[in-house]
């Protein structure tokens, strides 16, 4: 039997209250969004559509362009990515299909625990033992014996664009793990028993079963994962070394757009200068916000084909 | 007994009085609210704590989110006074809905601080070699102008890590006036901010990030607060001033650097004190001033803020140098009390 909201009095304040909620959370948005651009207003005006491809940051002179932040936020993000996916997934698949009881919990829960640290400790840790650890043990004889290649070209800091990378890819790693896990924990145990018992090997197994049902979620883990890594500031702040400047090594130091925004903003008076910041985060709220587009229209995509696969 | 009852009767007489007391009390407390600089904000809380004590009553409420942010909220009037690093330019003057005072509360160095091993605090830099650093432009710890300033000292054959702040401050302002004030090519091509656009280097938010990046990284240079440098016992380079000697940065020679420059100071105090002249001045000293308000809004305010102001310059500054910022020059302090005397309610001085 189904009955109208509107038979009782009750349930409809129920569900026009929650309507509001719903609303409320669309209209926040939307405002972010609107104030944004109406903060921005005079760097809009004065730069134009240069601001996102000009490399000048120069609070003296007032001529802002935000391509170096652009650049540095997405190749961290994107080196941490490229460490992370393939660690997570690793793990949740160890986790869940070959790790003794006694093993799982414990590895589960710490990694989970990586969740919960406090990106400012990520930044003291990425200052006193990441980067050091990197710098000598890793990207010293890379730039020595591999400088050749420009990716890998010296001097040699140690805050760099990589060390903000490999740093993003730990905090990040929580959140995919662990979604990865529960997207894994929902194939069918019928279908994972049936490969096997058509002879198929463990890894077989794993490989049809994460290839039939499992990379539409996986991809999903990726983009939250991604989503979180665009927009960390102070850890990011802390190892990347700062410089507004693009180099394609690796090695060099950059800055990221969250980075710039909470380092200058305190201190940023006239009314340009603020607005090529509040601009900033604008264009850091589109990329996130075409980010997570592109990715559900992926996902959709996906998922009718996977659909369709089986 | 009759003991007894004469405590019973003792307390509850101190309760009663409690009770007449409370609401009195909470109605007389005026708090007097504050926003700006972070870098004299030891010395600023040091400040309001012992005043407040002394002054039952009255109580600050101050927030150190920066220069820039002090001069915002003073400039809307949401705060009693702003505090900044930096003197407030023709532009934001012009914008204030009335005359301004800056009143100078202290005086602070920025060291150069690098990363050598086997040097200690004490290598001698002259300006252009410094310039020529942060230009990028000097790129090695051997360069023979480094070498030739300093016979006998093991230069290693290292490459120059330049550091600087990421982060807009005060500090920064400074050390970048300094910069402008020693060569015309920097203030032609970067200038004098709290933020510019270094040439090289890499950024470290706050003093402990740029501290962070020179103890971390061999063969690195940066800049930090002389208090910051000394609580962490960093090497420090001896800088050569304007009459051509080598000085460390110290209490001392900020303090003789303030002395030096005491003859200009204008009739607003709006001051740059780097490359002061005097054979012991250090050459990268600033002052930090409070914001105030020439025609108070508020009369009791007013008047508490003014005779805070009257306690700051003179007996305040005694607190100055166990926290390692200069005290503002005696001569100087005659100049600020008539400027405070100026500070006024509907044309009544509040002095």
């Amino acid at each position: 039997m189904t009955r109208k909201a509107g038979d009782n009095p009750k349930d409809l304040l129920f569900e026009k209250t929650t309507a509001l909620f719903a609303f409320g959370v669309l209209f926040l948005a939307v405002l972010l969004f609107a104030i944004l651009v109406a903060e921005s207003l005079p760097s809009i005006r004065k730069f134009g559509a240069s601001f996102l491809v000009t490399k000048t940051w120069d609070p003296v002179a007032e001529n802002f362009g935000a391509l170096t932040f652009i650049y540095g936020t997405i190749v961290s993000s994107f080196i941490a990515l490229l460490i992370a996916v393939p660690l997570a997934v690793g793990s949740a698949i160890f986790i869940n299909e070959f790790a003794p009881e006694w093993l799982k919990t414990p590895v589960a829960f710490l990694a989970e625990l990586l969740a919960a640290i406090p990106s400012v400790i990520y930044g003291l840790w990425g200052i006193f033992v990441l980067v050091p650890v990197l710098r000598d043990l890793l990207m010293k004889p890379a730039a020595k014996y591999l400088g050749w290649i420009p990716l890998f070209k010296g001097p040699v800091y140690g805050p760099s664009m990589l060390a903000a990378g490999v740093l993003l890819s730990i905090m990040i790693l929580p959140f995919i793990l662990s979604v990865s896990r529960e997207v894994l924990a929902t194939v069918p145990r019928l279908q994972k028993e049936a490969v096997l018992s058509l002879g198929g090997t463990h890894w077989e197994m794993i490989r049809i079963v994460i290839g039939q049902h499992c990379i539409p979620g996986i991809f999903g883990a990726t983009i939250l994962g991604l989503g979180r890594a665009l927009g960390e500031t102070m850890a990011v702040t802390m190892v990347i070394g700062n410089r507004p400047d693009i180099f394609l090594s690796v090695f060099q130091p950059g800055y990221s757009m969250a980075a710039v925004i909470a380092n200058e903003f305190t201190e940023a008076t006239g009314e340009l200068y603020l607005a090529a910041l509040v601009e900033i985060g604008l264009v850091l709220f589109l990329i996130t916000f075409l980010a997570n587009l592109a990715a559900k229209w992926i996902l959709k995509t996906m998922v009718s084909h996977a659909a369709r696969g089986i | 007994m009759r003991k007894g009852i004469g405590r019973w009767l003792g307390i509850g007489l101190a309760m009663l009085g409690l009770a007449w007391g409370l609401p009195t009390m909470a109605a007389d407390t005026l708090t007097i609210t504050g926003a700006g600089a972070t870098f004299p904000y030891p010395l600023y809380s040091k400040w309001f704590y012992e005043y407040s004590n002394s002054h039952p009553g009255l109580k600050f409420n101050y927030q150190s989110i920066g220069s820039g942010g002090g001069v915002k909220q003073i400039t809307a009037g949401t705060v009693d006074f702003g505090a900044s690093d930096a003197p407030m330019n023709e532009d934001e003057l012009a914008k204030l809905p009335g005359p301004i005072f800056h009143i100078p509360t202290a005086i602070g160095a920025v060291t150069v601080v690098y990363n050598l091993e086997k040097i200690q605090s004490g290598l001698k830099l002259t300006p252009d070699v410094l310039v020529d650093i942060y230009f990028g432009k000097i790129t090695r710890w051997n360069d023979p102008r480094i070498a030739g300033l300093n016979p006998g000292a093991k230069l290693p054959a290292a490459d120059i890590v330049v550091a600087h702040r990421s982060d807009g401050s005060g500090t920064t302002d400074i050390f970048t006036n300094y910069l402008s004030a020693v060569s015309t090519d920097w203030r032609a091509k970067i200038g004098r901010g709290k933020s510019v656009n270094w040439p090289v280097g890499l950024g470290g938010k706050g003093n402990e990030g740029v501290a962070g990046v020179v103890k971390q990284t061999p063969g690195a240079v940066g800049y930090v607060e002389l208090a910051y440098a000394m609580q962490n016992r960093m090497t420090v380079a001896a800088l050569r001033n304007k009459e051509g000697n080598f000085v460390l940065p110290t209490l001392e020679s900020t303090s003789a650097a303030a002395a030096g420059a005491a003859k200009t100071m204008p009739a607003d105090f709006r001051l740059t004190l780097v490359d002061a002249p005097g054979q012991d001045s250090y050459g990268i000293c600033g002052l930090t001033w409070l914001l105030v308000y020439k025609d108070q809004r508020d009369e009791a305010k007013g008047k508490a803020l003014v005779t805070f102001l009257k306690w700051a310059i003179r007996d305040g500054q005694r607190m100055n140098a166990p926290l390692l910022y200069a005290p503002i020059p005696k001569p100087v302090v005659e100049m600020v009390d008539k400027a405070i005397r100026q500070i006024n309610f509907r044309g009544k001085s509040l002095y």
